[in-house]
């Protein structure tokens, strides 16, 4: 009896700890997922004081819009180009600042401060680079003697220029995770390598990747689930532009809901993309989980 | 000492939630004071809300009963999201400023109040107050015959130039071009290229970004469509994107860009050109009033302004915000704020918003006042978007508008990166248009 009585006191006890941090996710996260859910299915425009239930109505419209299409797909593409690229990077950039020599810590500090600067202001800077004629890509492709190729105009080359700044942005930041997970490697694994005549290549080969496992598996996900949920540098720079040819699933749904003010469609959308995160994530770690070894 | 921790702990829980829900609750008011609210974009640069504050204190010396609180809500998007909220919230602000082609969509989601009454009641003052706006102006105020708002924040598009670039290839920079023949010519003496064929200067410039390029479409489409048609029916329920004068008036632009390579290729970004002008890379652009203090500031040139060239007549477009008055709200309410609109619209009122933003006063009268006469002997290119006022016209306006504008946006923009024929281009907006509109039959 006072044992059950103490057992609720604890309960109690952490009930009223967990309140706070309770009630934000309650409000902030799970009650959204669930309206944004019951919205998806019905109509709620500007100025209506209640959603009107229309059932799949939404979901009808999305999949037979050929905008909707050309956003799923950019969103793909604009995964494919920045997600490998940037991890490529953050591993070379963190095998390059993983040792002890003097000046290593401001290199890895100028590695990892794109990373620190707001996606806004890094695309208005970018703005500069790829301005049309007379911004820094466009000045040194004429002083090369070619053409300039003010790439944010065009369809081919938008989703590209794009993606080449995001890598920049997120190389960085894919490093740290990286550093670490080469951290936690023994040294001793290398040293026993080397006697066995395995450097350079091999070991990276042989040593780092598989130890890396783990890393690899986390900051793939982060860096697919982070492409996916990009939305500020669109809005500085396109807005979409040339003719939705940079229109990201995000920024659809955001133009959807705050621009041509439709919260059903937005929410739909939000759905639409709430699975495909989860998909992500489900497959990535159900299916590498068999191949991964954990030190 | 548990059970007090417990209890302290409980306690901050509930008073953190019973603020939460007050917040959301509706305050009491009495009518003897009254406390208006006043949701306001703002889309240019300048102390603006500076400005809008001394507005409302200025009011509030006149009539002391009426505190105006005006709150300051983002972008013109953002100010709707915004309204949206609060009127959900069951709390609308009492009046607001939002763009005057939001006012389909503002009437018939039952958002705003049209102001007939008002205007009626106050006899034959109101009629000659609605008179005096210019017509350009005034005439995208009306839904279904009503008034739903009234012209405040207004812009239109005029062409600006550089005078010593004209003198440098031996052009009169007294005598801007006046048609598209003539810009074609001008723009071609204007382009300066380098030895390796590289285009040092271009001689005209358009913004194409999304959200740029409808509103300079539209003047084209005016100066080439018969009898100056617009884009819309006047009951913004149907569009004329489909017709040979505006995929005419596309080929135009494709030209300047493909064919006589005076324009730039690609979409340039509206808030680039004024910087591209003022670096002397081109020589003359289509930009808005609102640029004219930026422009005099930092030119290192003698500038001017002008006239769109027309083609078959002469054709601008205008564009920016009114006041609206909210639904939603008690009579008396909307009866002050309709005082306030007026006071805020009053000919040297506007004419200061003028000469403080570079927006253009909407009413015939302010441009008698002694403050701009002496604006314009200061600043003479000010003139010319006045004296464009009777050829401009408003800029595509229909139900659910912020959509029509992106599908016109997107088909331009096709047209321009070579996707689509500027006939397919039209054909497909079109179609994209139709579409939305359908429910409005």
């Amino acid at each position: 009896m006072k044992k059950m009585k103490r057992t609720v006191k604890t309960n109690l006890t952490a009930w009223a700890l967990l309140a706070p941090s309770l009630v934000f996710l309650l409000t902030f996260t799970v009650f959204p997922i669930f309206r944004s859910l019951y919205l998806g299915f019905t109509r709620y425009e500007l100025g209506m004081m209640k959603p009107e239930f229309i059932g799949l109505k939404n979901y009808v419209d999305l999949f037979g819009s050929a905008i909707f299409w050309k956003v799923i797909g950019n969103t793909v593409a604009f995964s494919l180009m920045t997600v490998i690229p940037s991890m490529v990077l953050g591993l070379a950039l963190a095998t390059l600042v993983n040792r002890k020599r003097k000046g290593i810590g401001f290199l890895r500090t100028s590695f990892f401060y794109p990373v620190v600067m707001p996606m806004i202001a890094i695309a208005s800077i970018w703005m500069f680079i790829y301005m049309a004629d007379s911004g820094m890509l466009d000045q040194f492709l004429i002083k090369l003697g070619l053409q300039p190729m003010n790439v944010l105009s065009y369809k081919e080359s938008v989703k590209p220029a794009m993606a080449f700044m995001y890598v920049w942005k997120e190389a960085g930041y894919l490093m740290i995770f990286f550093l670490s997970g080469l951290q936690n490697i023994s040294g001793e694994l290398y040293e026993a390598a080397r006697i066995d005549g395995a450097t350079g290549w091999t070991a990276f080969k042989k040593i780092t990747l598989p130890l890396l496992g783990p890393t690899l598996l986390f900051v793939s996900t982060i860096a697919l689930t982070n492409s996916i949920k990009l939305v500020d540098h669109i809005v500085i720079m396109t807005e979409g532009a040339p003719n939705n040819a940079s229109t990201m699933l995000l920024f659809y749904i955001y133009q959807q809901g705050f621009a041509w003010f439709d919260q059903a469609k937005a929410s739909a959308l939000t759905v639409i993309m709430l699975v495909i995160m989860l998909a992500i994530a489900m497959l990535q770690f159900v299916k590498s989980d068999r191949k991964i070894h954990y030190n | 000492m548990r059970n007090k921790l417990i209890a302290l702990v409980l306690i901050l829980g509930i008073v953190t939630m019973a603020t939460i829900g007050a917040a959301g609750g509706q305050e009491a008011k009495t009518s003897e004071k009254m406390e208006l609210t006043f949701f306001y974009p703002v889309m240019v640069g300048g102390p603006l809300t500076k400005l809008i504050d001394q507005l409302s204190l200025d009011y509030q010396a006149i009539n002391p009963n009426v505190t105006v609180k005006p709150v300051y809500t983002g972008n013109y998007d953002d100010t709707v999201v915004k309204i949206q909220t609060a009127i959900q919230g069951k709390n609308p602000p009492d009046f607001f400023i939002n763009l005057a082609t939001q006012r389909f969509s503002m009437a018939s989601t039952g958002v705003a109040i049209p102001l007939d009454d008002f205007i009626a009641a106050d006899g034959a003052e109101g009629k000659a107050y609605i008179e005096d706006f210019l017509p350009g102006f005034m005439e995208d105020s009306f839904v279904d015959g009503k008034i739903y708002s009234i012209p405040f924040q207004r812009s239109t598009m005029v062409m600006f130039y550089n005078k010593d670039a004209f003198k440098e290839v031996g052009l009169d920079p007294n005598k801007p071009p006046t048609t598209w023949a003539e810009l074609v010519d001008y723009a071609t003496k204007l382009t300066k290229r380098d030895a390796a064929g590289n285009v040092e200067r271009y001689g005209v410039g358009l913004a194409l970004n999304s959200g740029s390029a409808q509103w300079g479409f539209t003047g084209f489409a005016l100066q080439n469509s018969v009898g100056g048609k617009n884009l819309m029916s006047e009951d913004g329920k149907k569009a004329y994107f489909d017709t040979p004068e505006n995929v005419e008036a596309l080929q135009f632009w494709l030209d300047l860009q493909n064919r006589y390579k005076v324009m730039q290729p690609g979409i340039v970004q509206w808030t680039d050109l004024p910087t591209q002008f003022l670096g002397g890379k081109v020589a003359m652009i289509y930009h808005t009033t609102g640029n004219l203090t930026n422009i005099s500031k930092n030119a290192t040139f003698e500038f001017g302004t002008a006239f769109l060239p027309g083609n078959k007549q002469l054709g601008a477009p205008t564009g920016g915000g009114n006041f609206y008055i909210s639904a939603g709200i008690s009579p008396e309410r909307q009866k002050a704020a309709w005082e306030f609109i007026k006071f805020a619209t009053s000919p040297e009122r506007l004419a200061q918003w003028n000469i403080d933003t570079g927006y253009v006063a909407p009413r015939e009268s302010s441009f008698d006042t002694q403050l701009m006469k002496d604006y314009w002997a200061r600043m003479p290119q000010a003139k010319v978007a006045f004296e464009q006022i009777p050829y401009a016209k408003p800029e595509l306006t229909t139900y659910e508008a912020s959509r029509m504008w992106r599908i016109l946006n997107d088909n331009i923009q096709s047209a321009v990166t070579g996707e689509a024929t500027a006939a397919q281009a039209m054909r497909n907006a079109q179609a994209q248009a139709d579409e939305v509109l359908k429910k409005y039959q």
